[in-house]
């Protein structure tokens, strides 16, 4: 759940601001009770939450930015780096690890060079893992963006990697 | 959609979509929740194509369905009035489904379930189906959970309609304490009782939230009763807020389930469309309005006080209780949660009456309890049974099994904060006392079972991973006690325990139980505590050999 956070100023391109307004024009008068819907709005628009997204709703919202931080830092879902193209969750719930997922979550390493948590140089991939998709019938199970593809082997998993 | 004004105004309705129904239509109930990874969209629209081509409109119907259980089948079907199940269908089925079994009635062989090696094509005699006891599921599975009026005809929102017209909140309340109802979340907390707290705090604005987050690894019972008979919930909801005095809910629904809520937004617009969610709901002066908030990713928000927080957006940590979210829940007015399955239950209760209700399972626990069966069963899946039923049943009768040449060693029951249930337990009637006595706990309804090639160190280890990621860091105990649990198991899985390492776990697992703020850090133990209670031997054995088990620290946690 932690995330070690790294708050880069300088050398962060500066995104451009019209999807980011036209979500907060949607929600004039929000409130704190919105912040989250409206961070999961933005990171839906951008694929992760830019900085300078941050600072707009700081100034629509009145809400200082270490709280937003802090919201931002605590759950999972929300990421405030550049995300590949294709996001991999890959399952690491209960029944998906006593049917092999760790040797998945191998295969992937081993495939994109990239350990959980990262995103591939050429941003095409990002890799988390989930605890439990709510599909353990088809464990061990990976979902890239909307799809899933159970039952998972070594082998099925690079080849599906490969399709991509 | 035509607006109900009063409460006569539901039945009418419902008869007028009584005289619609055409009894000798065929209709395929194609799971297209759960089995959707499986091609299940792509076998649906094959049947569309198919029913188009042959001009066999109003002659075969599909009916996009939840989850239908026997989901180790996927993609599955279910041909009424044939009563056939089929299981692992593809497109290239469907001509064959459509010629041989709808019009001349065949079966087709290969794509029945079989246990045994023999076929059983017909629902009715599938074991998996015939013991099972579906109350909440009842919809689930044999309705379009995106068509209000296939609920309205399984007389959805009739139990809420009698409770607006003719029943009192004092009465409503007496209604589902007698009933027995216990809170399906984990804890087993009296719902009646409950309900009766939020009713007596003074105040004109009260919350009624529905608890949506299941973060459990390893259960899908929640998932599977909002994607597949939303408005039963909902109805549940409604009760509820009458009865407390509420006029505003929430459903928290976890970030990772977005059929969920796609179909519970369907259902709160038709709900609203039909006037049965909004002001003055069927000409009475009770209104009610729902809102679906999603999850971002955080297992603690499951715990009423961090899901509070969550919906008032902010980080979603655990604030000490009392106050109670009775008297203080969100925005500091008085709050109800409950769990999805607790709200699931509540519309039958009024349906059939308490009495009914009370029937059915043990002394302390009534009613059904949902499992998700999944691991190393033959038949996963999602299965209702009686509470009181027998591991053995669910594993056995219903589950199939074990596959392979493998034996049943233990089934994990309550996740992160259960416990194991090892062989000697099997024939255990399973209710919220008895499971607790033997180290596990009832929890949300994950039940995972384990052969005997399956690590138990290892497993212990797993869930203790998974609470020291999820430990929110507020509270000492739980932040620095999982971490330090975890350290020594991951010593132990590695060969490098020592003797004293037990002794040591033992004890800080105490301190962690009896110091943690909330239910994580209080339950994180509890996987331990019980593997060393029924599984000592694999510990002893692991620091015993030293280091030649290195390799079963990640992989293979089963082996071969
Ligand atoms: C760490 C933690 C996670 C929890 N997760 C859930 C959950 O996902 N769903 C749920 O209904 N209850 C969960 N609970 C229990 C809730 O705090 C609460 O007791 C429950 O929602 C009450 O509903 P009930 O009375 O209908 O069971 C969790 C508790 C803890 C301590
Ligand atoms: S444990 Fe992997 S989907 Fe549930």
């Amino acid at each position: 759940m932690h995330k070690a956070v790294t708050i880069k100023k300088e050398g962060v391109p500066a995104v451009d601001l019209t999807k980011c307004r036209a979500i907060l024009a949607k929600h004039t008068g929000a409130t704190s009770a919105d912040l989250i819907p409206i961070l999961q709005q933005m990171q839906d628009a951008y694929g992760y939450l830019p900085q300078n997204t941050l600072e707009e709703i700081t100034a629509s919202m009145r809400i200082p930015l270490s709280k937003i931080y802090g919201v931002i830092t605590f759950y999972s879902q929300f990421s405030l780096e550049p995300r590949g193209k294709h996001t991999i969750k890959v399952c690491t719930g209960t029944a998906c690890h006593i049917k092999g997922a760790p040797d998945i979550k191998k295969k992937i390493t081993e495939v994109l060079h990239i350990h959980e948590g990262e995103t591939t140089k050429d941003y095409k991939f990002t890799y988390e893992p989930v605890a439990c998709l709510g599909t353990c019938f088809l464990a061990p199970v990976m979902m890239i963006n909307e799809r899933y593809y159970g039952k998972l082997t070594t082998e099925k998993t690079e080849h599906i990697l490969k399709s991509y | 959609m035509k607006h109900l004004k009063i409460p006569d105004d539901l039945s009418k309705y419902k008869k007028s979509l009584e005289a619609k129904h055409r009894p000798d239509t065929t209709r395929i109930f194609i799971c297209t929740t759960g089995c959707r990874a499986l091609g299940a969209e792509e076998v649906c629209k094959a049947f569309k194509d198919e029913i188009t081509k042959q001009s066999l409109a109003g002659k075969i119907e599909m009916v996009e369905t939840g989850c239908q259980g026997l989901c180790t089948r996927a993609p599955v079907l279910t041909i009424e009035p044939l009563g056939i199940f089929y299981g692992r269908a593809t497109e290239t089925d469907v001509p064959e489904i459509i010629s041989r079994t709808i019009q001349k009635g065949e079966v087709i062989d290969r794509l029945c379930y079989s246990e045994a090696g023999k076929r059983i094509p017909y629902v009715r005699d599938i074991p998996f189906y015939s013991k099972q006891k579906k109350i909440v599921l009842k919809n689930c599975g044999s309705i379009d959970p995106r068509n209000i009026n296939e609920y309205i005809l399984r007389d959805g929102y009739a139990a809420f309609a009698k409770v607006l017209t003719s029943m009192t909140q004092e009465k409503v309340i007496d209604e589902i304490k007698n009933s027995g109802l216990r809170g399906r979340g984990g804890a087993g907390y009296p719902t009646g009782i409950k309900w009766e707290a939020v009713r007596k705090v003074q105040g004109d604005i009260k919350y009624m939230v529905c608890n949506g987050d299941e973060g459990d690894p390893g259960a899908f019972m929640d998932r599977a009763v909002l994607e597949g008979d939303p408005h039963a919930v909902i109805e549940g909801m409604l009760i509820g807020a009458y009865a407390i005095g509420s006029q505003k809910g929430f459903i928290y629904v976890r970030a990772e389930y977005p059929i969920a809520v796609e179909h519970l937004k369907i259902a709160i617009e038709q709900a609203k469309s039909l006037g049965l969610l909004g002001n003055n709901i069927l000409g009475s002066n009770f209104s009610f309005d729902l809102d679906i908030k999603m999850g971002a990713g955080a297992f603690v928000c499951g715990e009423e006080t961090a899901l509070i927080a969550s919906i008032e957006g902010k980080r979603g940590m655990p604030r000490p209780r009392p106050p109670y979210p009775a008297t203080s829940g969100i925005w500091g007015k008085p709050t109800n949660i409950n769990n999805v399955e607790t709200f699931a239950n509540v519309p039958v209760i009024f349906l059939k009456g308490s009495e009914w209700y009370k029937a059915i399972g043990t002394e302390s626990s009534k009613g059904t309890k949902i499992f998700a069966l999944a691991g190393n069963v033959k038949n996963t899946g999602l299965v209702e049974v009686p509470m009181g039923t027998t591991l053995r049943e669910i594993v056995f009768d219903i589950g199939g099994g074990i596959p392979g040449r493998k034996k049943f060693k233990a089934a994990q029951m309550g996740g992160p904060s259960g416990g194991c249930v090892p062989a000697q337990h099997l024939d255990l009637p399973i209710d919220y006392e008895t499971v607790k006595e033997v180290g596990a706990i009832m929890g949300s309804g994950g039940l995972i079972v384990m052969d005997d090639s399956t690590s138990m160190v290892e497993i212990a280890r797993y869930f203790m991973e998974f609470c020291q990621d999820e430990s929110c860091g507020k509270c000492v105990p739980c932040r620095i006690g999982t971490k330090r649990m975890l350290d020594i198991l991951t010593r132990i899985t590695k060969g490098e325990g020592t003797k004293e390492d037990i002794g040591l776990l033992k004890e800080l697992a105490e301190v962690t139980k009896t110091a943690s703020l909330c239910g994580l850090g209080q339950t994180a133990a509890n996987p331990v505590l019980s593997t060393i209670r029924y599984c000592l031997n694999e510990y002893e054995e692991l620091i015993d050999k030293k280091g030649s088990q290195s390799s079963t620290q990640q992989t293979p946690v089963t082996q071969p």
